[in-house]
């Protein structure tokens, strides 16, 4: 059975990181493994989905509405938008940070009010505050690998491949940072 | 050995164990990461040419010097590499030659979705289409040996999802394949129409037996699951279609899709109660079925356009409906891409709206300047246009429309094809004034040298363009340089070339707020002297919003670039330092 996982946030925000480490990590656990990635002008601070798909054999590298197992949102209203990927039963972890698109800037939008509240009515529902747990670990940069933490909790893959990833994926220079926000996230 | 890689690693990968020697592109999403892979081979030489034609024509060369060589581009890229292409089909190849072609189906970073395919059919050079890493690798590395003994390029097309996407690939040794001799061969080489004549019997010969090779290859596959219903697909749409499908239909899966066998589909179709063409934008496939006399449902049944999902296959083949899922029900504001914080272009169309001018567009990050709230730009049409299309709206309009009207394009690409629209303003005796957008780097593709770097692609130093002494030498005496974050200055400046009576170019030159060397401090943040004016919101900064009614900074998303201390008329945005 294909596992499918859905990365969402603004361009910008370190999504790509955070799927990367999350393909490298399942592949050491010998699955086919396909990551789909977003480059070029979508990352210019818009909406950005990167999808993890593992399993037995994996053939289309996007996940499909309704099919989901588990959506990682670093944003608030990208985790709103990618709702309907969610597949029934699937888990969703929110990163409880509000960045206003253009649209609500200029006015033209509102910014929907309390969305963790209103997911969380209607799904398994874990929302983080993902940039105080990154400033603790001492870099608020490190956002995507609280939330790597908060969710390699949620799979059967031991602590341990997931350290030895993120310690080949990460520059030696922010290591000891990322690894702090690892624990911070997986022990929440 | 497996390792998970990009499908644009594994092109880098396939052509590295190939054996090619040159690889010359010019940077495009989806397509740029194959040559940035391609650098860290240190056996290959690679360059960042100034635009595809060049980089085509690098590849070409090298070709017929006998070594393997290699050019990659984005679709829109192969429309300015077109000419060579067409002749070099007719010349064929010494060392193998492949070129290759990523399309973006759904436009996530293009202008059009234009289908490369029709390129392969009408310059009549073989085309392959892996559907994953692993045969991005394998065909990049069987296109080269395809390419010698057909003697013929080789194209190899992408899409988006198999560019960008990561899965498993076996990885191989480089082949030893040392360059072959020169040898000076005019009747193939020379392309006048006495030679060319010739040459094209060569390459109608070449098409019948690449036709019955497509009967044999490999590369185009049965996969037979015993069922009444026939998939004929190709690439990205054969991974969603089995996906969707997974055994309940027999695949025809194509990996040459030029030229396309006829015997093999016809059998196939034979075999089959209902048979299916699932191709991403244009009916190609579709269309030589039906001229093959096969009756296929193909863009009756799918869209022509974007992409392709596995529920919308399913859908149309097996009427299985979509499953009912969550979702908001109230409106979800979109959220665009917009200029990064810091970005210098805010500072040049925060001026150019206020003065209200005609903006004359190009191809780059800076076509965020169309978005609100800066909405500045009118037009974007394709690389370099920015500059020929102003001259012919003034043209059009009366020499009183330049005192209106400018032109924005950016370094890369004015020396992509920037420069002989200004060739052709100074010749012509146009009057505009053309605002070179010189951010240090190619932007928007993530950060690519071009010639006015000074930089090579493995960071080497080396001459640079010199912009100033370059628009002089064409015939602009009016050269200004100016640094748009200077919003008073840019603005006289931008006054003044408009109303003059010759053609200007402004260098407006601040580096990219994304650039490791550009280091900008601190946070800005508003102080009680605020009016709540909103002129800083006028800028368009991702990092300037309003909470309960007020004006606001975000610090995450602040950079320190102060652009909007510059604006403030009352002095009430100060920079704090961490």
């Amino acid at each position: 059975m294909t596992k499918n996982i859905m990365i969402v946030g603004v361009g910008g925000q370190g999504t790509l990181l955070a799927s990367r480490i999350l393909g490298n990590t399942v592949i050491n656990e010998g699955y086919d493994v396909k990551v789909s990635e977003v480059h070029g002008m979508s990352q210019r601070g818009g909406s950005v989905v990167t999808y993890v798909k593992y399993g037995e054999k994996v053939y289309s590298p996007i996940v499909d509405r309704g099919e989901a197992d588990v959506i990682l949102a670093f944003e608030l209203l990208e985790a709103y938008r990618a709702l309907p990927y969610l597949k029934k039963g699937g888990k969703i972890i929110i990163n409880n940070q509000q960045i206003d698109p253009m649209p609500v800037i200029t006015g033209a939008a509102q910014y929907p009010e309390n969305i963790a509240e209103k997911i969380s009515d209607m799904c398994d529902t874990t929302v983080v505050d993902a940039l105080a747990l990154a400033k603790d670990a001492g870099n608020i940069k490190a956002v995507n690998v609280v939330l790597i933490g908060v969710m390699a909790k949620s799979t059967d893959i031991p602590y341990e491949k997931w350290i030895e990833t993120i310690k080949t994926t990460v520059p030696e220079k922010f290591l000891d940072v990322n690894l702090k926000a690892f624990e911070l996230g997986y022990n929440i | 050995m497996k390792k998970l890689l990009l499908g644009n690693a594994a092109v880098a990968r396939g052509a590295y164990e190939a054996g090619v020697n040159v690889v010359a592109s010019y940077p495009g999403t989806p397509s740029t990461e194959i040559t940035e892979e391609i650098v860290k081979f240190e056996e290959i030489y690679a360059e960042w040419s100034p635009n595809e034609k060049v980089a085509g024509e690098v590849a070409i060369g090298a070709s017929i010097a006998g070594g393997r060589a290699m050019s990659c581009m984005k679709h829109v890229g192969l429309n300015v590499m077109a000419d060579p292409v067409f002749t070099v089909s007719y010349t064929g190849v010494n060392g193998g030659l492949v070129f290759c072609v990523a399309d973006d189906p759904g436009m996530h970073s293009s202008q059009n979705e234009q289908d490369s395919r029709h390129y392969a059919k009408a310059s009549k050079i073989m085309m392959l289409e892996p559907a994953d890493s692993n045969e991005c690798k394998e065909f990049t590395r069987m296109a080269f040996d395809l390419s010698e003994k057909f003697d013929t390029p080789a194209f190899i097309r992408l899409s988006t999802r198999v560019s960008h996407s990561q899965s498993l690939v076996e990885l191989g040794e480089r082949a030893d394949v040392p360059v072959k001799a020169y040898e000076k061969n005019p009747a193939k080489y020379v392309m006048m129409p006495g030679n060319a004549i010739k040459r094209h019997v060569d390459v109608e010969k070449r098409i019948a037996d690449l036709i019955e090779f497509a009967e044999t290859t490999e590369l185009n596959t049965v996969e037979e699951n015993g069922s009444k219903i026939g998939i004929i697909t190709a690439g990205i749409a054969y991974a969603y279609a089995k996906e969707a499908l997974g055994d309940s239909a027999d695949f025809l899966k194509l990996g040459m899709v030029y030229p396309l066998p006829e015997k093999k589909i016809m059998e196939f179709a034979k075999k089959h109660d209902k048979v299916f063409v699932i191709e991403e934008l244009d009916p190609v496939i579709e269309s030589h079925c039906k001229a093959l006399g096969v009756e296929v449902c193909g863009k009756e049944c799918f869209t022509l356009l974007g992409e392709y999902t596995p529920t919308m296959i399913k859908k149309a083949v097996l009427g299985e409906e979509a499953p009912e899922v969550l979702s908001a029900d109230e409106a979800i504001p979109v959220r665009p891409p917009v200029m990064c914080a810091g970005c210098p272009h805010r500072g040049t169309f925060y001026v150019l709206k206020k003065l209200g001018l005609v903006v004359s567009g190009d191809i780059g990050c800076y076509t965020l300047g169309a978005t609100p709230p800066l909405q500045s730009v009118d037009t974007t049409i394709c690389m370099g246009a920015s500059v020929s299309a102003a001259h012919g709206m003034a043209k059009a309009q009366g020499a009183e429309f330049n005192k209106k009207l400018v032109s924005v394009i950016g370094d890369s690409t004015f020396m992509h094809s920037g420069i002989t629209g200004l060739v052709d303003i100074v010749y012509n005796k146009g009057n505009n004034t053309v605002i070179i957008l010189d951010n240090s780097i190619t932007g928007m593709t993530g950060h690519q040298e071009n010639p006015t770097t000074g930089r090579t692609i493995r960071g080497e130093a080396t001459k640079q363009v010199d912009l100033i002494a370059l628009c002089k030498a064409v015939g602009i005496d009016r050269v200004t340089v100016c640094d748009p974050f200077d919003i008073k200055k840019f603005e006289e400046v931008v006054k003044e070339e408009v109303n003059a009576d010759e053609p200007s170019v402004i260098i407006a030159q601040r580096p990219c707020a994304l650039l490791k060397t550009v280091k900008y401090s601190g946070t800005c943040k508003i102080t009680d002297k605020c009016k709540n004016c909103k002129m800083c919101m006028k800028l368009g900064c991702p990092a300037i919003t309003l909470k309960d009614g007020k004006v606001v900074i975000d610090a995450t998303q602040c950079n320190g670039c102060g652009l909007c201390i510059n604006v403030c008329p009352f002095g009430a945005i100060e920079k704090e330092e961490k």
